[in-house]
């Protein structure tokens, strides 16, 4: 125990020096403040040594023929699932010895397949999954012993587990059944939903570190944006009436302050995206087909307080970050009053969620860098995953002792892969 | 479609009874109906961008019940969320979802009653831009360096263009985000003109008499301002002013990171300074653009502008200076002051150099030794640039990245000599004789809306907006407008008796077009 406490002292000094001189270099001695979620202050924690993880070896099909057949699921914003693969491999909570492995992660690639414009296709997503988890169930003991419940995969897509881009049929389908008592490392999080389970960790979908910071500018630089937000209001090509797409939010939001000269917001994406980003004070991040989206990542390195217009949203690391002091929820149905909301903030308020942006552990904790840095997501879900253990009893299934449904599912699932 | 359901069911009872007699003419008859229809229906949906016939369906049939409608005003995009067309879907939705009140659907697009700018918010908003700017400042900007007093020294002297010069100064002072005072020395005593330029700008200011009066040529008005420099910097000395001080020349303009940079000076810093020497005479430049065209293949340089200041080598250590090459406008400079030649700057010019006050100071502590003792030094010996302040001027720190930033540019613009300007740019009284211009783009009165009268509307382009109203005659003219006013208000048909109601004042006509201007009010 002493040893421990002396290593996580080291590895504490490590982490100071590591935040002055990491790969995301920010700019130097802007005051920031301490970040602790509703599980205390561990954002810089060090999952190291709290836990092991025993990675399967599946054959190539599922991860790496898959990537090379397509190498833009490496830079899409859900290429979270290929970089926790590689970052596990390397390690030092991979354990090679499955008996004392406290979760089993399966790495297995569900996104990429992906559509000539780069969108994935999640057809074939459910049976591939369940290929996977037959494979593993009958080649190791160790899913049966469980059931899958000391097990992790990482589906970032749209509604997570649920295999589909739309809501309708998202919800219709349901997390797959063979997932049922696995933990899920999903993008997708909103409250009461059917695509988020109990027990899920929820990550930032990926936005690659390099990209955002080598369009930095100086912090001197002043913020004279009040509000700004680029993207779409009306998806023409799926929802030509409007109302549909981002329950008319986005919508709501053009058609009231289209002429207000303190919101920068369009349609058109400037290459100056993320130095406007860095010269706005609120940046919206209203939900789209699905509540989340990678604003919010890019909002956070640049330090551009996120207003979140998604009603019962639930953000990355929700337990590791406090979300309510660092950003500003707005309901949909206070949209058109979205002006009035933001300019009675008070400023001291406004000064300190900057302060607490500028946080550099909340910054690192938003990406993926490669090589993996301490603090960052991969750490993050590791930190989310070792504050789950102690296995419960329940976890260990009695021999004999079935609790999940095979053949449950729509029968188009039930083909194999 | 429902409605074409609901004609369909219609048609065939009503065809039951009346079989076969009526059948066919009116069978075409409503078929070719019901094609027109539709046709139209689509060309209206085309128009309008939405299904048009949902809109129908929905005032027909259904009540808006969902809380989700705005009433005023109603707006077309507006569709009513489809709870009763897809009644499965959403009930799952709603079954599953039984706690959430997010539900999955059409929803309406919320606007509010006015969807335009609200004056108090954005007044709101800017009050937040601006604490959060300072803050910004606060932190970035000052950096660790501590801010310093920025001590401006400002000859000037009365003439036309002084009030557009030492506006500019100020208004420079005045954006500067550190404490600034600034020691204004005025050729020729103190005067109101000046005082009551520099009382506007609210910072501190010291506002010196200089005894001279300035010189009519530009080489003399230059010794006389060195003089004057030295006679602010013996304020400094005796003031014990404690900052950076910098030489703010009137004409000169200076951008705000210049003052960031200069408060990273430790003893003496050099910048450099963009040399804006120009002709004053258009054709000239011209002329010479043509020349420079000509020779762009043998020299480049020609065409960039000439700048001053410290020059280092590859090490960032100050070697040399660069200084403005005099060569190409020998014999064509300007002499006199209102000379329509190009004015030429000195070899080094003072506004490119600052220095620690307390270079100045009289005490001998903490000074470098390579600092001369200003207190000693001789004016009459010919003070040329601020380096015969220093012993050695290798010494001086080049700023602004080793001199690669112009962070100043330096010109000089004067106006004619015999130029008068009307004292504190105020004309009071205001001027009684008002002549106007010919043609103005817009029409002097608002266009009237077409009357039956036609001699009326070519008088109404408002292109003759007059008046040359000597007062005797306004009088006049308002006497009997007033008299005609009374006449014409009680009954609108008094446009026919415009022309009787005439005037007998109609000796210019200029007068006659203002009677028109009032009658047509």
């Amino acid at each position: 125990m002493k040893l421990r406490s002396w290593v996580l002292i080291f590895i504490a000094c490590n982490l100071l020096t590591f935040s002055t001189i990491s790969a995301f270099r920010l700019s130097r001695s802007q005051p920031t403040e301490r970040i602790s979620g509703s599980a205390g202050d561990v954002l810089d924690d060090n999952p190291v040594g709290r836990l092991k993880v025993f990675v399967y070896e599946l054959p190539s099909k599922y991860n790496k023929k898959i990537l090379q057949k397509d190498p833009r699921c490496l830079t899409h914003m859900f290429a979270a699932e290929i970089y926790m693969q590689r970052f596990l491999l390397s390690s030092p909570v991979r354990t090679l010895n499955p008996e004392e492995a406290d979760w089993f992660y399966v790495p297995v690639y569900t996104t990429c397949d992906l559509t000539p414009n780069g969108l994935p296709l999640p057809f074939k997503s459910p049976r591939m999954m369940r290929s996977a988890i037959q494979l593993i169930a009958s080649n190791w003991p160790y899913w049966n012993r469980t059931e899958g419940a000391d097990h992790f995969f990482v589906v970032p897509h749209d509604f997570g587990a649920c295999f589909h881009y739309q809501e309708e049929k998202a919800i219709g389908r349901g997390i797959l059944p063979l997932l049922q008592r696995a933990t899920l490392v999903q993008t997708f999080g909103q409250r009461n939903h059917v695509c988020l389970k109990q027990g899920s960790i929820t990550v930032p979908p990926y936005a690659p570190p390099q990209k955002m910071q080598s369009h930095l500018i100086p912090g001197k630089t002043p913020r004279s944006i009040f509000v700004y937000f680029r993207g779409l209001f009306y998806d023409v090509g799926n929802d030509p009436e409007g109302g549909y797409y981002a329950r008319g939010a986005r919508a709501a939001v053009w058609e009231n302050f289209k002429d207000n000269p303190l919101f920068d917001i369009s349609t058109e994406h400037p290459t100056t995206y993320y130095e406007d980003m860095q010269r706005a004070i609120f940046c919206l991040c209203p939900l789209g087909w699905a509540p989340w989206s990678p604003r919010l990542v890019e909002a956070v390195i640049f330090g551009c307080i996120p207003v979140i217009i998604a009603d019962d949203i639930v953000l990355p690391f929700a337990d590791a970050i406090p979300w309510e002091d660092i950003g500003v929820f707005v309901d949909e149905k206070d949209v058109p009053y979205l002006d009035t909301i933001l300019t009675s903030i008070p400023p001291e308020v406004i000064l300190r969620k900057q302060r607490l942006l500028a946080n550099p552990s909340m910054k690192q904790a938003m990406l993926f860098p490669q090589p993996a840095q301490p603090g960052d997501a991969f750490h993050q879900v590791l930190n989310g995953l070792a504050r789950k253990l102690p296995h419960d009893r329940s976890v260990y299934l009695r021999p004999g002792e079935k609790l999940l449904n095979w053949t449950a599912g729509p029968v188009a699932d039930l083909k194999p892969w | 479609m429902k409605l074409s359901a609901l004609h369909q069911s219609y048609l065939n009872r009503r065809r039951s009874p009346l079989d076969s007699s009526v059948d066919a003419p009116s069978k075409s008859f409503l078929a070719v109906f019901w094609l027109v229809l539709h046709c139209l229906c689509c060309l209206i949906s085309l128009l309008l961008g939405f299904r048009f016939s949902r809109l129908v369906f929905f005032f027909l049939v259904s009540t808006p019940s969902s809380s989700n409608l705005y009433s005023p005003p109603f707006r077309p995009d507006l569709p009513p969320p489809r709870i009763d067309l897809t009644p499965s879907n959403a009930t799952t939705a709603e079954v599953k979802t039984s706690s959430s009140r997010v539900v999955v659907g059409r929803h309406g697009i919320l606007i509010r009653p006015w969807p335009h700018p609200d004056p108090v918010e954005v007044m709101k908003a800017h009050r937040i831009i601006e604490r959060v700017q300072r803050e910004q400042k606060a932190v970035f900007g000052a950096g660790g360096k501590g801010s310093r007093t920025v001590i401006a020294v400002t000859p000037t002297y009365v003439r036309t263009f002084q009030a557009l010069h030492l506006n500019g100064v100020m208004h420079s002072l005045m954006l500067v985000p550190y404490d600034v005072v600034w020691i204004v020395v005025e050729a020729g005593g103190v005067s109101n003109e000046t005082a009551s330029i520099v009382a506007k700008s609210g910072v501190r200011v010291i506002h010196v008499g200089f005894d001279q009066r300035m010189p009519n040529t530009w080489e003399d008005r230059g010794k006389v301002e060195v003089l004057m420099r030295l006679r602010a910097l013996r304020v400094v000395k005796e003031e014990k002013l404690d900052g950076v001080v910098m030489f703010a020349d009137d004409s000169n303009m200076h951008s705000m990171e210049f003052f960031d940079e200069i408060q990273n000076v430790k003893w003496f810093g050099a910048v450099s300074v963009g040399i804006l020497a120009h002709s004053g005479n258009a054709e000239e430049m011209v002329m010479s653009m043509d020349k420079r065209r000509e020779m762009v293949d043998e020299v480049e340089e020609r065409s960039s502008l000439p700048v001053q200041g410290p020059a280092c080598n590859a090490t960032d250590k100050l070697i040399g200076w660069h200084v403005f090459n005099t060569l190409p406008y020998a014999g064509k400079s300007a002499v006199y002051i209102d000379d329509v030649a190009a004015v030429l700057p000195q070899k080094l010019e003072w506004c490119g150099f600052v220095l620690n006050s307390r270079i100045l100071w009289d005490e001998a502590e903490s000074k470098p030794e390579w600092v001369k003792e200003f207190g000693l030094l001789n004016e009459n010996e010919g003070v040329e640039s601020p380096l015969s302040l220093l012993n050695d001027p290798s010494m001086v720190e080049p700023l602004g990245s080793c001199g690669r930033q112009v962070l100043l540019w330096w010109l000089r613009v004067e106006a004619r000599a015999d130029s008068k300007f009307p004292p504190g740019w105020v004309i009071d009284p205001p001027l009684e004789i008002t002549v106007a211009a010919k043609r103005t783009p817009w029409p002097d009165v608002p266009p009237e809306p077409p009357t039956k009268k036609k001699d009326q509307m070519s008088l109404s382009q408002g292109n003759n907006n007059v008046v040359v109203i000597p007062k005797q005659q306004q009088q006049q003219q308002q006497q009997q407008q007033q008299r005609s006013s009374k006449v014409r208000k009680p009954k609108r048909r008094s446009k026919r008796n415009k022309h009787e109601a005439k005037p007998t004042d109609t000796t210019t006509q200029v007068s006659s077009s203002t009677k028109h201007h009032q009658e047509r009010n």
